[in-house]
């Protein structure tokens, strides 16, 4: 490979991506990319296929095709359990995905290691002081907020690079939201490189370098951070239901 | 009458040590892979056979008769070999079934049991064969007060219980068991953090039939050693996790132990219920609470 166009390269390249899940055909041909140190957002309606792209990445489908660069290496072949080391990924699923059985601090010390330089555990109480104080309490005895903030925290301690956020901020009180936003940009300064899926525009504008608009699984426009105000119509238009 | 009630409620707790180990191992598979495995039985049964076999038969078969691997080595040895089995059945053929029906890997377990059934009546014929291992300082009995009890019935029922503890601390109190748990609670997720889960489905398939093996060679010094002697017992199991709630951890041991001890108490009463008395109470509890005693209630 060519040295200099490899350093060139976006962190996560993804072009052509289709997706099923059993026998239903839902990306059909995604394309985007997502320089190191970017934020991008995916926007669109209810059943775009949002979730599904973030699914398609972690090998959560039943098939995918296409191809998923990750500092230049192809992933679409990658077994799910091993997507996570191999390219420093973390992943906050839109259900959150907390576990019932398990406490807070073993919901936060489950996923294994990927990388070095992640957050410690002190670090972590010091961005989301909430979860210290309901450290033993069961995953389902949370609020909404702090099983939020516990699935973000729980990915940060591995040491991920590229973290995949879906609908962070869905159902949650605004001084909630507000503080999830705050805990975003903090992230975004660390360089971390991020792609969040939301609902909520007015939360992610401030936020992104550039957003991709999904439509029945494939990206139907592309709008760059400073293009955001003139597009405003267009982009009212894609998100109206 | 109360003496009579203890002693009674001591034998009774002796068949729960066995109905508490096979469940427990049942609700482990059942918790992770979401198959009832119908091998359990089978697969105590060869436990107790090998044990029988490294005892009485190696020795003769590699032409050392005095050659006998005794009862606390086949102790380590049996589970290690029943769990091997077991990851081999999983990593050959259970593995191919998760995408289906949890019916097809029940009547493929099913299939398993009749196969190792009938391959140890071939060897060995139906009918029983004492265990002539039992170790020397295990032999007599002790005086409990309200009765005389083998020696080695109490061991069983010791070890079992702290058999039964290690099992439940490893899963509620270590890493190795909040990623059990998390796996049967969200395979995908777990396996999206980067865990190995088929590695981990496999290794808790052998752990569970591991269990079975462990109970099998507790058995075979107490019952007599029999290809049918795990048909009879999967059934009551069976009743066992229904009762303490499928997959649940916490109720298979307690609902085990306490089963054979209600078994036990019954016979004093009225023994011709004591057969009948779980199943009974099975239905009473699918009636009250579907999921069970311990189950979670959806
Ligand atoms: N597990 C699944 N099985 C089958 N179809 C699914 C599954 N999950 C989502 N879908 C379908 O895939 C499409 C995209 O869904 P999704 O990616 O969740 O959309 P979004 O996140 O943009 O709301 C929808 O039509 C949805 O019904
Ligand atoms: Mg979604």
């Amino acid at each position: 490979m060519n040295i200099a166009s490899s350093q060139q390269a976006p962190l996560l390249k993804i072009s052509d991506l289709n997706a099923w899940y059993g026998e239903s055909h839902v990306l059909h041909g995604i394309d985007l990319e997502l320089g190191e140190g970017q934020l991008i957002t995916l926007l669109g309606r209810n059943g775009a296929g949002r979730t599904t792209t973030l699914r398609a990445i972690m090998g959560m489908v039943d098939r995918r095709t296409g191809s998923i660069l990750i500092h230049g290496d192809e992933f679409i072949d990658k077994p799910a359990h091993r997507i996570a080391h191999l390219g420093r990924i973390g992943y906050c699923p839109e259900e959150r995905g907390i576990f019932a059985t398990l406490n807070v601090e073993e919901n936060l010390m489950l996923p294994p290691t990927v990388g070095e330089g992640g957050m410690s555990v002190a670090e972590i109480y010091d961005m989301f002081p909430n979860l210290k104080e309901v450290r033993k309490r069961m995953g389902t005895r949370l609020s909404g907020g702090e099983q939020q903030m516990l699935a973000i925290a729980r990915i940060l301690r591995t040491g991920a690079r590229l973290l995949l956020l879906d609908e962070i901020t869905e159902g949650l009180a605004p001084v909630i939201v507000k503080a999830l936003s705050e805990a975003i940009l903090d992230l975004k300064q660390r360089g971390y490189t991020i792609m969040l899926v939301e609902q909520n525009f007015r939360f992610a504008a401030p936020l992104a370098d550039r957003h991709y608009v999904i439509e029945n699984g494939k990206v139907i426009d592309r709008i760059e951070a400073g293009e955001v105000e003139a597009k405003m119509d267009r982009l009212n238009h894609y998100l109206s239901v | 009458m109360l003496k009579l009630i203890l002693a009674q409620g001591m034998l009774g707790l002796n068949n729960g040590v066995f109905y508490a180990m096979l469940s427990l191992g049942l609700a482990v598979i059942f918790g992770l892979l979401n198959v009832v495995n119908f091998a359990h039985g089978a697969l105590y049964m060869s436990g107790a056979f090998l044990a029988l076999i490294l005892y009485s038969y190696l020795g003769v078969w590699i032409g050392l008769d005095d050659f006998h691997v005794n009862f606390w080595f086949a102790l380590i040895l049996v589970p290690s070999m029943v769990g091997g089995l077991g990851m081999i059945i999983e990593r050959t053929l259970l593995k191919w079934l998760y995408r289906f029906d949890p019916i097809y890997s029940l009547l493929l377990t099913f299939g398993i049991t009749l196969i190792l059934q009938g391959l140890f009546i071939n060897f060995f014929s139906a009918s029983g064969t004492p265990y002539p291992g039992q170790p020397e300082s295990l032999k007599g009995v002790v005086n409990l007060g309200f009765m005389v009890f083998p020696k080695y019935r109490l061991f069983a029922i010791v070890f079992s219980i702290a058999v039964c503890l290690a099992v439940w601390f490893v899963i509620e109190r270590t890493r190795i068991g909040a990623l059990l748990r998390a796996g049967t609670e969200n395979p995908d997720l777990v396996k999206a953090f980067g865990i190995n889960v088929p590695l981990m489905v496999t290794l808790t398939f052998g752990f569970g039939t591991a269990l079975a093996g462990l109970a099998g060679v507790l058995a075979a010094p107490i019952y007599s050693v029999s290809p049918l002697m795990g048909a009879d017992l999967i059934i009551i199991i069976f009743a066992v996790v229904v009762i303490g709630g499928m997959g649940s951890i916490m109720g298979s041991v307690v609902s085990g132990f306490a089963l054979g001890l209600i078994e036990g108490v019954t016979k004093v009463f009225y023994a011709p219920a004591a057969n009948t008395v779980i199943f009974f109470l099975m239905v009473v509890v699918l009636l009250v609470r579907p999921a069970g005693l311990f189950g979670r209630q959806t």
